[in-house]
């Protein structure tokens, strides 16, 4: 009898909370502020990309509030964790839309999640800026979905072009995370371009996701005596590979994409002397690099990689879509964004019919002394 | 040939860290008939406090892997006192369920306390690679290696020649006529549960040093394959478990090497799936009728 009571007042309390949750979703949407959603992993494997991209992103909000808004509105950016999670990030962006109320989202931060909310961003018809999905689908057959960062297969080719004219490399030897569509696209590209030139790939090895032990891939790959080996995958996977090979004696460079920005952090001694390809080098002499850098350092005192640099990009080509159109519709918004000419930290924004960067340049960055050092830049024709 | 032989070299590295974690599996179980799922977790929290003596307090490497394994001793105690001894009588699956439940509680437990990124592990070891040849190994892996094969040599004298080592003995075949020979049964499952967790934290400190990282989840695939491992050699008997992470380790490694990654894990499960089919008591088990 005492159970039953017991039960009996959880169910009501569960049919309570449910209102009451209810309740607060109806509040989103005062029209005295622009709000904006931000998604991207804030914690686990690649919390440093999506806290860095929305450090950016703030600190481009609060440079334009200060400045005075989207037309005397003020904008808020409403930011959450995915988690790097794919159902974490869709309920995220339905929060965004439902209870939040935003007007636009800049987002998700890595590729995975980005793909896993599109359907559902394109039947909304949000306007979508994401900073920096690499991966190819991700603006296809989706006009309402806009990035502001190149393409893996751009970046693969850039990485490429650089291994095969600049190392002069003649072999290659692949190492490539299988169930991740941004390490799968970028090797392609690289494997392509790379034959293109002139070159060989030694071999190719894979790992898992969950994979931590890369021993038996190293060794094969030591025993191929490539001139290159191209890594692309994010610094938690890369930063221990890195390690390994050290440890191993593999005396090959080691080439990688934008995903190793922060590697410099906790692996500087094991990624000594490596490049990767990335979206912008913080001791480049552009005065508008140089000034995103002093701002960003006073926020945080900290250097901000290149996550933070097209998190701050993509909010500013998105306000001033806003401020283009005129109007929070969403088909407005989009118009305005499919004119975008904006001269951000990361290079010249504009968007091709798909929505990707067109003719962004790529630059190589070498890791040296536990430092980010800008080596070249690199643009594909 | 030499490929071949660094692979091998690979796979004792790996095999030798599972035979660690493996023991603790094979220890709990054959004194309380309990396949204690918490043991990955174990792992990991004596990978976090090496991670915290190493950097906090900065103690030499002895001092490191003796701070681990007591601290995780202490907590396997802890754990068996709390969770597993008021079920003690209860029907075993109330048990088994308690361990998985203690399982996720540990994870989730480090998730709040440590956060999820994952951290750094300092380099505990001196670190120089010897060439045999032309086999190159790192000193971090023939620290590895050693240090698990001495620690599995002495808990093997532990138990034959101690009295303590001859009480869990007693203990793991008859519990009830242990208690009448005078054998404080709940001590000697404690001391079970201490050894089994050291071991466990030695295994977790020496892959958080191969691997380099130290987060919440690293206890899961680790604790899983050692799962196996002990399985594969006959649960409940503790060479079998040493037995059982070297080959697991060593399949693991020529599957990578020889075969294909992607399916290194997918062979490893399905060795325990091979293993339950056709010999449950696993390759040093006896087969022993169920008594009515």
């Amino acid at each position: 009898m005492k159970k039953r009571v017991v039960s009996v007042l959880l169910v009501v309390m569960f049919t309570a909370s449910i209102f009451a949750f209810a309740g607060c979703s109806t509040s989103g949407g005062s029209s005295d502020v622009v709000k904006l959603g931000f998604i991207g992993p804030m914690t686990g494997d690649a919390a440093i990309y999506g806290s860095s991209a929305e450090e950016g992103a703030q600190l481009a909000v609060a440079e334009i509030n200060a400045a005075g808004g989207i037309d005397g509105k003020n904008i808020e950016l409403i930011a959450y964790d995915s988690k790097a999670d794919q159902t974490e990030a869709i309920n995220a962006y339905n929060r965004l839309r439902d209870q939040d109320g935003v007007v636009a989202v800049i987002g998700g931060t890595l590729s995975g999640e980005t793909l896993a909310m599109k359907d559902i961003m394109v039947s909304d018809n949000m306007p979508v800026l994401s900073p920096t999905a690499t991966a190819v689908e991700v603006t296809q057959d989706a006009p309402n979905v806009f990035r502001a960062c190149f393409l893996d297969d751009y970046q693969g080719q850039a990485a490429a072009n650089f291994a095969a004219t600049t190392l002069g490399a003649k072999t290659a030897a692949l190492l490539i995370g299988t169930g991740n569509p941004y390490s799968e696209g970028v090797s392609e590209a690289f494997k392509a371009a790379f034959t293109a030139k002139g070159g060989t790939i030694a071999g190719s090895e894979s790992y898992g996701t969950a994979d931590k032990d890369f021993s038996a891939q190293l060794t094969k790959i030591k025993e191929m005596n490539p001139d290159v080996v191209f890594v692309p995958d994010y610094v938690q996977t890369v930063g221990p590979i890195l390690q390994k090979a050290k440890e191993m004696g593999i005396t090959a460079k080691f080439v990688g994409a934008d995903g190793w920005d922060g590697v410099q952090e906790e692996y500087a001694d094991a990624a000594q002397g490596n490049y990767f390809t990335n979206h912008y080098a913080a001791d480049s002499p552009s005065e508008t690099v140089q000034n995103f850098i002093t701002a960003y350092k006073a926020e945080y005192n900290k250097v901000p990689n290149s996550f933070a640099a097209l998190g701050y990009d993509a909010v500013y080509a998105m306000v001033e879509a806003i401020t283009a159109a005129g109007s929070t519709e969403s088909a407005d918004i989009i118009t305005a964004l499919n004119a975008t000419d904006h001269p951000g930290v990361t290079g010249t924004l504009k968007f091709d019919e798909e929505g990707n960067p067109k003719d962004k340049e790529v630059t190589i960055i070498k890791i040296d002394g536990g430092q980010l050092k800008y080596d070249s830049t690199v643009v594909n024709k | 040939m030499n490929l071949f032989l660094q692979q091998l070299i690979n796979g004792l590295n790996v095999g030798s860290i599972y035979a660690l974690i493996a023991i603790g599996y094979t220890m709990v179980y054959g004194i309380i008939k309990l396949i204690n799922f918490a043991h990955g977790e174990i792992m990991m929290f004596g990978a976090y406090f090496a991670f915290i003596a190493a950097t906090s307090f900065n103690l030499p490497v002895w001092a490191v892997l003796l701070s681990s394994m007591v601290i995780m001793a202490i907590i396997g105690v802890a754990i068996e006192f709390i969770a597993y001894r008021p079920l003690r009588n209860a029907p075993r699956l109330s048990a088994l369920i308690t361990a998985i439940g203690v399982s996720l509680f540990l994870q989730n437990l480090a998730l709040i306390i440590f956060k999820p990124d994952p951290k750094v592990m300092p380099k505990i070891f001196p670190e120089t690679i010897y060439k045999i040849g032309e086999i190159e190994i790192s000193s971090t892996t023939l620290i590895t290696i050693g240090l698990s094969l001495f620690f599995m040599v002495l808990l093997d004298l532990f138990i034959r020649k101690t009295k303590q080592g001859r009480a869990m003995r007693a203990v793991s075949e008859d519990k009830d006529a242990a208690i009448l020979m005078g054998i404080n049964v709940n001590r000697t499952i404690s001391l079970t549960f201490a050894v089994g967790s050291a071991l466990g934290a030695l295994g977790g400190v020496l892959y958080s040093v191969a691997y380099i990282q130290v987060y919440p989840t690293m206890g899961v695939m680790p604790g899983l394959k050692a799962f196996i491992a002990a399985v594969l050699g006959g649960i409940g008997i503790i060479p079998g478990a040493m037995l059982g992470g070297f080959i697991i380790g060593m399949v693991e490694t020529m599957t990578k090497a020889y075969l294909s990654t992607t399916w290194a894990d997918a062979i490893v499960f399905a060795i325990l799936i091979v293993v339950l089919l056709f010999k449950p008591t696993g390759i040093l088990g006896k087969n022993t009728r169920e008594k009515v």
